[in-house]
């Protein structure tokens, strides 16, 4: 009852932390895609390169987030962006890049081999190949790895109200400093509201990316 | 034109080290279509893929019009060539019409020439193209894609098809209409073709060549009419199959043994005993009777007797037609069932042409397998 009250008395700066929150987690989800998916069609060409790469996308993924956070702030510092949102976006960025690599290159990888040989068998080139063929493929599963992104951000981008980065971690930070539940609550419901919202908005996407064809299958398969 | 100069393929190395294709040497001639024939897994694919480059040569040279794969720019020298793979592999996420405008897509055609291009293609491959033009391949059955794949492959008109069991999904009628279609195609436009095929039958009624293959060697590479009536070992002979003679007389032509000016011919208005004189002089035991150019029946000598109206009134009609291009293999099942050893032969105009008999085909049978029992001594040859 106290935190609906909360939220009503406070419901401009509510909406005003919210949007910081998902604009943070909207520019590390744009980064992390322009970055991650580039880097999992490159490792396709090569396994020795992709289980190096793969792996050090996991270390950076079961850092502790208030761990990675506290080791941007002296790496970041001497550019002048040790505190602030400049840092959360880099740790956001680097927590994405597993799932959105990880499921770029099992996508491609898990292009059937017979499709591939076609195309190359009738003189397509490999990025012709890759824009044309595998690309399509793979882009609802890459939407996939960006979902669990998403959502994985949302909730890691609380805690980087600690490092200045506002969002809505700062009602949750401030609530413990006070010692305040109802304010402490309703950061956590609004984040877990956004997280839902964000799963929902990314479930829809993914059946908007899946090319007609696919869907024709499946329905086929599934009468 | 393609030819094989000690081609060799080993897939990996050391101890797992595949021998695919051991050492190889033949020439396809341009415009001849030569087929690949062969137990699973004695090198057919590999071949073929080699020869695109989707694979690597081990040993050995492949060149295609004169031009050596190992030194041609590979997507160059692929979109030269159309290339219709086994597992048909058409991409899921494009339209028919797509598909099929792959390679002239590549190659940069303007949109109006490949729309039409794609439903001259449908058609040939007997699919209505207003039907089909923007399905998904998922929505098309197994037979169906295959004929797509065909299509796919020819799409750009390439001088060279590089075709693996290309019509090995479709149901046997639809599958006989498509190969009749493509070789009416193929005698117009005398492409240079490899085509894999497991089915003798196919490989006998499509080659100008058959290549066979065991365990990645060329065993021979003939004629079907000459494979089939001197297999060079006993693996072939048997890989042909017993019936082989009967498979040559699917080969055969009326024209190929017909008799075109046969003495035993009478002119319809003759009177019955001037016929039966005939007969008797010339010690025939029929004649076929002939009007206005046309064979109106036949007649012998039991309804002669005691008989005085014109032949033409007493003839038997011959209960088939045959045409000087049908199969022998057609016209001795005719023989059979009829229990007839002579019939006349009609041309175009369906005038009479002459007539074939029993024993001329069985003669023309003797002469192919002429000398068989000499080569055949499978012993010394394993
Ligand atoms: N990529 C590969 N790696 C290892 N071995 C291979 C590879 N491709 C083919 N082989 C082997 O080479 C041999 C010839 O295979 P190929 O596919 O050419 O046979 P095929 O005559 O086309 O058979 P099918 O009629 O079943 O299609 C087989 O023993 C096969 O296992
Ligand atoms: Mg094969």
């Amino acid at each position: 009852m106290e935190v609906i009250h909360f939220m009503v008395n406070n419901a401009a700066r509510c909406f005003q932390l919210t949007l910081e929150h998902l604009w943070i987690v909207g520019v590390a989800c744009t980064l992390a895609i322009l970055i991650g998916v580039p880097i999992g069609v490159a490792i396709t060409r090569s396994k020795s390169l992709a289980s190096k790469v793969l792996n050090t996308a996991n270390i950076f993924m079961t850092t502790p987030s208030i761990a990675l956070f506290g080791i941007m702030i002296p790496i970041l510092s001497p550019l002048g962006y040790g505190l602030g949102q400049v840092p959360a976006i880099v740790a956001l960025v680097l927590y994405s890049q597993l799932p959105i690599i990880r499921n770029t290159y099992v996508a491609i990888m898990n292009v059937p081999p017979e499709l591939v040989d076609a195309g190359k068998g009738l003189g397509m080139s490999s990025w012709r190949r890759l824009r044309e063929v595998e690309i399509p493929l793979a882009v609802p599963v890459i939407i996939a790895g960006l979902r669990t992104a998403a959502v994985m951000s949302i909730g890691i981008a609380a805690i980087a109200a600690y490092i200045g980065a506002g969002g809505l971690g700062v009602l949750i930070q401030q609530g413990i400093g006070r010692a305040y539940a109802p304010m402490i609550l309703s950061g956590a419901i609004l984040v877990s509201v956004l997280a839902i919202f964000v799963d929902g908005f990314m479930a829809l996407l993914e059946r908007l990316v899946t090319p007609k064809g696919i869907k024709v299958g499946r329905r086929m398969r599934h009468g | 034109m393609i030819t094989y100069e000690n081609v060799a393929k080993i897939f990996g190395s050391g101890p797992e080290a595949v021998t695919a294709i051991k050492n190889i040497s033949f020439e396809i001639e341009k415009g001849n279509l030569v087929i690949f024939l062969g137990p699973s897994g004695c090198g057919k694919t590999t071949l073929l893929r080699l020869t695109n480059r989707l694979i690597t040569l081990t040993r050995g040279t492949i060149t295609v019009n004169g031009q050596d794969v190992m030194k041609a720019d590979p997507v160059k020298l692929r979109q030269s060539m159309g290339y219709a793979i086994q597992q048909i592999g058409l991409f899921p996420n494009k339209t028919i019409a797509d598909n099929i405008s792959t390679v002239p897509r590549l190659l940069g055609w303007d949109r109006k020439k490949i729309q039409e291009r794609v439903g001259e293609l449908l058609a040939m491959v007997q699919l209505e193209p207003a039907a089909f033009r923007d399905r998904f391949p998922a929505e098309l059955s197994g037979g169906q894609q295959q004929r797509i794949g065909v299509a796919r492959c020819l799409a750009a008109n390439p001088d060279i098809l590089l075709m693996d069991e290309p019509f090995g999904a479709i149901d046997p009628i639809n599958r006989e209409e498509i190969q009749n279609e493509f070789l009416r195609l193929q005698r117009k436009l005398k492409k240079t073709i490899a085509f894999v095929t497991h089915d003798i039958h196919e490989a006998i009624k499509m080659g100008d060549k058959i290549a066979i293959f065991q365990d990645g060697n060329l065993v021979q590479y003939d004629k079907p009419e000459i494979i089939l009536a001197q297999p060079k070992n006993q693996y072939i002979a048997d890989f042909v199959g017993a019936d082989r003679a009967l498979k040559v007389l699917g080969l055969l032509r009326v024209e190929e043994v017909m008799d075109r000016n046969p003495s035993n011919v009478v002119d319809g208005k003759t009177s019955a005993n001037e016929a039966l004189k005939f007969l008797e002089d010339k010690g025939f035991r029929h004649l076929v009777v002939l009007r206005g150019g046309k064979a109106v029946g036949y007649i012998h000598p039991r309804q002669l007797k005691y008989e005085t109206s014109p032949v033409q009134d007493l003839a038997i009609a011959y209960p088939v037609r045959v045409d000087e291009d049908m199969a022998l293999r057609d016209v001795i099942s005719f023989m059979l069932m009829h229990d007839m050893r002579v019939l006349a032969v009609m041309d175009g105009d369906g005038n009479f042409a002459g007539t074939v008999t029993y024993d001329q085909i069985q003669k023309r049978i003797l002469e192919m397998y002429a000398g068989e029992d000499e080569k055949k001594p499978a012993k010394d040859q394993e």
